[in-house]
């Protein structure tokens, strides 16, 4: 057996930098940063197209301009879009390519995985879009409440391929938010410590967290809606035991912290904006910093507030009032920090610092209105009203998409080397500053006027055409407004002026490179003694770490392949909690009908089959051992075996579907059925996967191209397979054992 | 203009005090803060010289947050204060102490209201009658999707949710007509699921309780009386009630007293002998993907029906 070392297989390097090819398949960070935000403007035209539509039919009474099918596919899809192809792809984009060059690092910390994270959000687009084709978009509202968006009440295959789009989309987004965290936690220059980092950094890791947390419960409840639908299972029919409201918990646990996913990234922009065009540093960093990791603690404690009219009971609305009216401390606090960063500065009103400004007051509006909401007797006035289609807008569009724009003309010259025009950019703030507040401030009147959301149409009710008229004709402005911008950044690529390294002063080491950086981002980095390491360098006598000491670094950094196979592990914990949760709630009180888990399941059988899972967690752990150890011949050996025990495993799974399928137990049958066989059947799904892991691992061994030094990734792919048997013994004894009954 | 601003009920009353309450509060926190940004942005626009690097001050962080937690724990206070003292989850009926009691049950479909008087027996479509001055407790469900039950003027608004009961308490102070809506996104027509509650004294309401029981009276009109014949030919008795005959269905709306009725479809048309023809003729084209199909009525037949529908008053 030979035991030199292979060559390590390298990739096919495409050859140019420019063309179609280089750009298709770049795993660049830079390049991939650039594409989501082309995604992201493409999808923001779509979805813009969508909500000029909406407003054209709703801007008269009584309207014939869309059928009401129509305007209810598109203002779903007008949500949907814009919540998935619009928001988090311009987050991630911006994430994606400011954040190495901020920590001074060369790239991600898995520029392949990061470029396969992209593409899934076109293919998932695709999927979603192509419903029009089929003449039955989703049209169940983005957060497609059930039971309307199960079988008997949407019927068409809208809501098939939103749920598709969405899983696809979702899978992208969590690998691209593991990427985030890895890099900024493994991947930092010297003297570039955590405390050191950027805010924009700081809050984007927060950012990523959430993301990696907050999209599973989407794909659980992704998971029980398609079961329902195609597999005829019943967790959302009242009838046969179901629950409706099961669906509105797990979607609002995803879709609170969701709506930070967008906050957070927009604090983060701002908190870079502001300083530079203040001429000061931001004004309490640690604050700043520290707020934002409580929002993101405490997002996951306030998702009922969106069910306060479902009739939860005093108790659950007391509870989510008192949390949501906490989660807006941290959150306005910042609005201080801001304000007082500007205070004593030297201002420089830029079309960014323009926009920067308006996103503290709109937001602060939005804000506000959310204030109203979390005092639950409003709430029950005002939900489901244009006052909330309002409230929810001036803190998307108002705070998250301004911010996006003043993000645009402070990093557009990084990005392209060119200066967007200014003159043009004023233009733009002023059109979109009228047309966002004319859309929007009328729709609170709309609301306290009895209007309430998703109607296709409404009759000639005194104000009500005034105001919707008003409404509908300020689009307009947004329109003019974002075609001046498509104008400017076409005409500033060829001719804008240009840009330099720091055209702004700005602080932080992205400045410290050329505009746009080389592929490895930096030639030279400048040393890292504070926060603002260019600032330090452009104003020596000013430095921060003159005045403004922080701790020194002390250059430890995980491991990355560690870190991403724990957030990969925590992204998939939540997902089976979430399973788990929906077993425990169907099959804890005896219906008395059909079968259970005490009548139809062979305790004792699966329990052995479960001592071959667990056993190969064992094996695995031997296996990592000698490949430290550099024993090939035994690593090879216990690798072998782990996997032999995973399919023996497997065969136990199916033997036991097989004689529940053969005795009339099949999925449909009773909520058990259901239950079981999904929480079971996705793990049996994440034990296959893990399985063609290991032969991919094998064959690799068994090929030379594992050494000694692959031994930290081949234990972080460990890190999975012992949470594979982890969430088993969980479902063994939830499921066979029955733990959670008295 | 501004329902939710013009209560007409205790309930309606304290959300819209409390509304104006937080209202005040919030102008107030905006013109402070605005009112700072603009101070730091006037200040700092001209200003050449290189600012203090000011990195921030712990104490002060700490004493601005002093007045957001007390403005949110005062408002978190009154609201929970409101959401107990107006008992607006009512477990226990007033007079009887049982918990699953209501004087009406609403039941939502796509999309219409339906609503049954406990006492009297009395069913209605899309309009409800009350007697002013009592509290009346609402059982609230669904006959298919999540709809929800919204009187801006008189009651907070709550779901209607299939495989579950919600209650709220339902109280007019004053005589008048009430407009109610669906609010919450049901389906295709969920914009026309509207509803009117008419207030009327207790006197009045006793005499409308007392003509509702009474049988409607047979049409004298020719066209009515055809109208009569084409309707129970038809399968309108399929789907729709009219007491007092055998048309006795609950799928549809009960169109006992139609006649009396001012709007028709949820909304979508005021009633007129016109508009009843119009909808009978091609009810999609008013109401599209609502769940009444074309019957391919003539102009003829569906004049008929409508003068025989318009006389049950």
């Amino acid at each position: 057996m030979s035991t030199e070392v292979a060559t390590p297989y390298e990739p096919v390097a495409v050859d140019s930098t420019t063309g179609l090819l280089s750009w298709v398949s770049t795993v660049d960070h830079k390049r991939v940063g650039i594409l989501y935000i082309l995604l992201a403007v493409f999808f923001l035209l779509v979805g813009g197209v969508e909500a000029v539509l909406i407003r054209t039919q709703l801007a008269i009474p009584n309207n014939t301009f869309l059928s009401p099918e129509v305007f209810n596919q598109l203002f779903t899809m007008h949500g949907t879009t814009m919540v998935f192809l619009v928001g988090m792809p311009f987050f991630t984009g911006f994430s994606n390519y400011l954040v190495p060059l901020m920590i001074g690092a060369k790239d991600v910390a898995f520029p392949r995985l990061n470029a396969m994270s992209f593409w899934m959000l076109p293919f998932g687009a695709f999927l979603l879009y192509f419903s029009f084709f089929t003449g039955a978009a989703p049209n169940a509202g983005w957060f497609s409440y059930a039971p309307l968006s199960t079988k008997p009440y949407s019927l068409g295959p809208g809501i098939d391929y939103w749920i598709v789009g969405l899983v696809v989309m979702g899978v992208g987004s969590i690998a691209g938010a593991i990427n985030i965290v890895a890099t900024v936690l493994c991947m930092r220059a010297p003297g570039m410590s955590l405390q050191r980092v950027p805010l924009f950094v700081w809050i984007m890791l927060m950012q990523a967290m959430l993301i990696v947390v907050t999209i599973p419960p989407l794909n659980s409840a992704l998971a029980l809606l398609s079961v329902d639908r195609w597999l005829e299972a019943a967790f959302f029919e009242p009838v046969r035991g179901g629950s409706v409201l099961l669906w509105q918990h797990f979607f609002w646990i995803f879709g609170h912290p969701e709506v930070y996913v967008f906050a957070l990234p927009a604090f983060a922009m701002v908190s870079e904006v502001i300083p530079v065009f203040s001429r000061k540093p931001i004004y309490g960093y640690a604050f700043v910093a520290g707020s934002s990791t409580i929002i993101l603690l405490l997002s996951y404690s306030v998702w009922a507030h969106h069910m306060f009219a479902v009739g939860l009971g005093t108790s659950a609305n007391i509870f989510f009032s008192a949390m949501t009216m906490l989660i807006a401390l941290p959150t306005g606090v910042k609005i201080f920090n801001w304000t007082a960063t500007m205070w004593g500065g030297s201002i420089r009103f830029t079309t960014s610092m323009l926009f920067a400004i308006a996103f503290l007051i709109q937001f602060v509006i939005g804000g506000l209105t959310g204030v109203m909401f979390a005092a639950v007797p409003i709430d029950w006035q005002m939900t489901d009203t244009y006052f909330v289609v309002a409230h929810f807008h001036y803190v998307l569009i108002g705070g998250v998409v301004f911010a996006i724009f003043a993000a645009t003309y402070y990093w557009f010259p990084k990005m392209t080397g060119r200066m967007l025009d200014e003159k043009l950019g004023k233009w733009q703030f002023w059109l979109w500053l009228v047309g966002f507040n004319g859309t929007f401030m009328v729709q609170h009147f709309l609301g306290a006027m009895g209007m309430p959301r998703r109607v296709y149409t409404y009759a000639d009710n005194p104000g009500w055409a005034l105001l919707n008229g008003i409404s509908s004709a300020s689009v307009l402005f947004m329109v003019a407004g974002t075609l001046v911008l498509i104008w400017n950044i076409v005409s500033s690529l060829r001719h804008g002026q240009v840009a330099g390294n720091n055209p702004w002063d700005g602080f932080t080491l992205e400045w410290a490179t050329t505009s746009p950086p080389p592929e490895t981002n930096f030639d030279k980095l400048p040393e890292i003694k504070s926060r603002r390491p260019v600032w330090d360098q452009q104003h020596p006598d000013l430095a921060d770490w003159k005045f403004a000491k922080t701790p020194a670094d002390s250059g430890s950094r995980p491991d990355r392949a560690k870190v991403c196979a724990w957030a990969f592990v925590i992204s998939e914990a939540v997902f089976f909690v979430l399973l788990l949760v929906t077993y425990v709630v169907f099959n804890s009180q005896a219906t008395g009908d059909g079968p259970t888990a005490e009548s139809a399941l062979d305790v004792r059988r699966t329990g052995i089959f479960s001592l071959f899972l667990l056993a190969s967690s064992l094996t695995f752990f031997f296996s990592e051992w000698c490949l430290r150890t550099s024993r090939r011949g035994a690593f090879l050996f216990w690798l072998a075996t782990t996997i032999l025990l995973g399919i023996t495993f497997l065969c136990g799974q199916g033997w036991e579907y097989y004689g529940l399928i053969a005795n009339d137990v099949t999925i449909d049958r009773n909520l058990f059925a259901s239950t079981f066989f999904t929480v079971t059947g996705f793990h049996g799904l994440h034990v296959t996967a893990g399985l063609i892991a290991l032969a991919i691992m094998f064959t690799l061994g068994r090929q030379n191209h594992l050494t000694q030094e692959h031994a930290k990734p081949y234990g972080a792919i460990g890190v999975y397979w012992h949470f594979v048997d982890v969430v088993w013994i969980l479902v063994f004894s939830i499921i066979y054992l029955g733990v959670f009954q008295s | 203009m501004f329902p939710v601003f013009q209560p007409e009920s205790p309930e309606a009353q304290a959300i819209y005090d409390l509304f104006l309450l937080v209202l005040g509060i919030s102008a107030v926190i905006f013109i402070i803060v605005a009112g700072l940004i603009g101070i730091a942005l006037w200040r700092g626009r001209n200003r050449e010289a290189m600012p203090k690097q000011d990195f921030g001050s712990e104490k002060r962080e700490i004493y601005w947050m002093v007045g957001p937690i007390l403005v949110i724990l005062w408002i978190t206070a009154i609201s929970a204060k409101l959401i107990l003292t107006a008992n607006a989850i009512p477990k226990i009926h007033p007079s009887n102490g049982e918990s699953e009691a209501a004087d009406l049950t609403v039941t939502g479909h796509q999309w219409w209201w339906e609503i049954e008087h406990n006492d009297s027996g009395i069913v209605e479509a899309n309009e409800i009658y009350i007697p002013t001055g009592k509290k009346l407790r609402v059982k609230l469900q669904s006959a298919d999707v999540i709809h929800c039950f919204w009187v801006p003027q008189l009651a907070r608004k709550m779901d209607v949710i299939p495989g579950r009961e919600n209650y709220i308490w339902l109280e007019a102070a004053k005589p008048g007509t009430y407009q109610g809506r669906c609010a919450e996104y049901c389906g295709n027509q969920h914009a026309w699921m509207n509803f009117k509650v008419y207030a009327l004294t207790p006197d009045e309401f006793a005499k409308w309780e007392e003509g509702r029981h009474e049988p409607p009276s047979s049409p004298a009109e020719s066209d009515a009386v055809e109208g009569e014949k084409i309707f129970f030919a038809h399968t309108c008795l399929n789907c729709h009630t009219v007491e007092g005959t055998i048309a006795k269905a609950t799928i549809g709306p009960n169109l006992t007293r139609i006649a009396s009725r001012k709007e028709l479809a949820g909304g979508a048309i005021e009633n007129s002998s016109e508009n009843l023809a119009l909808w009978l003729k091609n009810p999609q084209a008013i109401k599209p993907g609502c769940k009444m199909p074309d019957f391919k009525l003539t102009d003829e037949e569906a004049r008929k029906v409508a003068a025989y529908l318009e006389s049950l008053d």
